[in-house]
C-alpha cells in the first residue's frame, strides 16, 4: 500500500459530559479517497474538525505525515497549510475578491510570489468553470459557486489531504452537482480525500472506502459496492434503510 | 426685517475670533478621536478574547465613564488632580485626557461588538487555511469588522465634537465660550448679537461634522 499520510489513533473527543468521539483508529493512505457517512449528530463533522485541530481532544493522536496535530502545537498554522477543509457554509471572506479569496492563504500564510500565485488561482478557477467570477464578490454567486470558490480556495495551498465536510448539504438540489462533480475530478486527479456526506450515490462512485460512522465509533467500514450491497452490521443496514425511507419522502414533498 | 445681529461679526475680528475657537474645538476633538480609535481598537480587541480579568476590568472601565458625566470627569482631572497630585495640566490638555478617557471606553465597546458579530466560522475558515492569529485579524477579521464599525464610530466622533462645548467650564476658550465673550463685549452696541452669533456657531458645527457624515456615507456605500 502507499504511504500514508493521515493517521487518526485512539482519539477520544468529550463535550463537556458528552462523548462524542470514542476511541477511533483510522487511517487513510496516500490518493486515497475514505468518505464518512452516519446519522446526523454522530461526529462525523467533529472528527473533521477535530483533523485540523479546531477542536481540542481529550486523547488520542492524530498525525498527518507523521507530524502530530495539536492546538498547541507551535507549528500549528504550518500543519493546517498542508490540510485544505471545505466547510457546509463555504464560508468565504465576504469583504474579498473570489481571486483575492483564494490568492489569501497561499500568498500571506506560505509567502508565495503574487504573481505565481495568481496564475495558479486563475488556473484552478478555470478548472472549475469560474474563471469569468475571478473579479466577483461572494454575495454575487450562487451557492454552488461559492462552494466551487471554496473548493479552489482550499486546493491552492497544495494540501496534502482535503477534508469536506458536508460540503453540499446548504445547497439547492440542481447545484449539488456542480459541486460533486469538482470533487470526483479531484478524485480522479488522486488527491486524499476525506468526504463526510450525505449523498449515498456520491459517496458510492467517488469513495476508495465507506467509513461508517455512529455513536462516535467506527461500525463498519468497506469498499463502497460491497457496503452498500452487503452491509455486515445491522446498524449499517438499518442506517441505509432509514435514508431511502426519508430520501422518498423528502422527494414527494419537493415536488 | 428683524435686527439678528449678525453685524457684530463683521465688526474687527470678531469673526476670525470665532473661527479660532471653533479650531481649538476641532483640535480637541480630533486628538481626543485619533487617541480614542487607536486605544479603543486595541481594548476593544484584548476584550473580545476571553480573558476574565481584562473582561472586568474592561467592564468596570466602560461602565464608571459611562455613568459619570462629562463634566464632572473634566472637573475632576482639571480642578481634582492637578490639586490631589500637584501636576500642572492645561485646561486643552485636561479636556484631550478626559475625552479620550470616554472615547476610548465607548470605541473599545464599539469594537468588541464588532468582533462579536463575526461568526466564528469566518475565524475558523481563516485559521483552517493555515494563517496565523495575527494575519486572521489583519485580513479577515477585522476588515469586515470596520466595515461594521463606520456608521457607530462616526455617531461617536460627531457626539465627541459636539460636546467639546463642555470645555468651556474648566476655562478652554473655545468656539463657545469665543461667542459669550463677543456677546458680552457688544452687550450695548449690538443688543440681539446672542442670536446671530448662536446661529453662526450652529452653522459652524453642522459645517464640521457634515462633511464627517457624507464620508462614512460615502464608505458605507462603497463597501455594500
Amino acid at each position: 500500500m502507499s504511504q500514508v499520510i493521515l493517521e487518526i489513533s485512539h482519539l477520544h473527543k468529550v463535550f463537556d459530559t458528552v462523548t462524542v468521539i470514542e476511541d477511533l483508529s483510522l487511517t487513510v493512505h496516500e490518493g486515497e479517497v475514505v468518505v464518512i457517512i452516519g446519522p446526523s449528530g454522530c461526529g462525523k463533522s467533529t472528527l473533521l474538525r477535530c483533523i485540523n485541530a479546531l477542536e481540542t481532544i481529550q486523547g488520542g493522536e492524530i498525525k498527518l505525515h507523521g507530524n502530530t496535530v495539536s492546538k498547541n502545537s507551535k507549528d500549528l498554522h504550518e500543519i493546517r497549510q498542508k490540510i485544505g477543509m471545505v466547510f457546509q457554509n463555504y464560508e468565504l471572506f465576504p469583504h474579498m475578491t473570489v481571486l483575492d479569496n483564494v490568492m489569501l492563504a497561499p500568498v500571506k500564510a506560505q509567502g508565495r510570489k503574487k504573481s505565481e500565485v495568481r496564475e495558479e488561482a486563475l488556473a484552478l478557477l478555470k478548472r472549475v468553470g469560474l474563471e469569468s467570477k475571478a473579479d466577483s464578490y461572494p454575495r454575487q454567486l450562487s451557492g454552488g459557486q461559492k462552494q466551487r470558490t471554496a473548493i479552489v480556495r482550499a486546493l491552492c495551498m497544495h494540501p496534502e489531504i482535503l477534508l469536506f465536510d458536508e460540503v453540499t448539504a446548504a445547497l439547492d438540489p440542481q447545484m449539488v452537482r456542480e459541486v460533486l462533480e469538482v470533487i470526483l475530478d479531484l478524485a480522479n486527479a488522486g488527491k486524499t480525500m476525506l468526504v463526510v456526506t450525505h449523498e449515498m450515490q456520491f459517496a458510492r462512485a467517488v469513495a476508495d472506502r465507506i467509513v461508517f460512522f455512529d455513536d462516535g465509533q467506527i461500525i463498519e467500514q468497506a469498499a463502497p459496492d460491497e457496503f452498500f450491497d452487503h452491509p455486515k452490521t445491522d446498524k449499517a443496514k438499518q442506517f441505509l434503510n432509514t435514508f431511502t425511507f426519508e430520501r422518498d419522502r423528502s422527494t414527494t414533498n419537493r415536488a | 426685517m428683524p435686527d439678528m445681529g449678525f453685524d457684530v461679526l463683521l465688526k474687527g475680528k470678531n469673526f476670525l475670533r470665532l473661527l479660532g475657537g471653533l479650531g481649538v474645538a476641532l483640535k480637541i476633538s480630533l486628538m481626543s478621536v485619533l487617541i480614542s480609535i487607536i486605544l479603543g481598537t486595541v481594548l476593544g480587541i484584548l476584550w473580545h478574547h476571553n480573558n476574565l480579568f481584562i473582561k472586568a476590568v474592561m467592564r468596570s472601565y466602560l461602565e464608571v465613564i459611562r455613568i459619570m458625566p462629562q463634566l464632572v470627569l473634566l472637573f475632576i482631572v482639571y480642578f481634582g488632580t492637578t490639586r490631589s497630585f500637584g501636576w500642572n495640566l492645561s485646561g486643552e490638555t485636561a479636556s484631550v485626557i478626559v475625552f479620550s478617557l470616554w472615547g476610548t471606553a465607548e470605541m473599545s465597546d464599539l469594537v468588541r461588538g464588532a468582533l462579536i458579530s463575526i461568526s466564528a466560522h469566518q475565524y475558523e475558515s481563516a485559521f483552517a487555511l493555515g494563517l496565523g492569529k495575527a494575519q486572521v485579524y489583519l485580513y479577515v477579521i477585522l476588515p469586515q469588522a470596520i466595515r461594521r464599525l463606520i456608521p457607530l464610530s462616526i455617531n461617536l466622533v460627531t457626539r465627541m465634537i459636539k460636546t467639546t462645548s463642555l470645555v468651556l467650564m474648566i476655562g478652554v476658550v473655545e468656539i463657545i465660550k469665543v461667542a459669550q465673550q463677543i456677546i458680552e463685549a457688544n452687550r450695548m452696541s449690538s443688543k440681539n448679537a446672542a442670536f446671530g452669533v448662536y446661529l453662526t456657531v450652529f452653522v459652524m458645527y453642522f459645517l464640521a461634522c457634515w462633511p464627517i457624515s457624507l464620508l462614512a456615507r460615502k464608505l458605507e456605500k462603497r463597501w455594500r
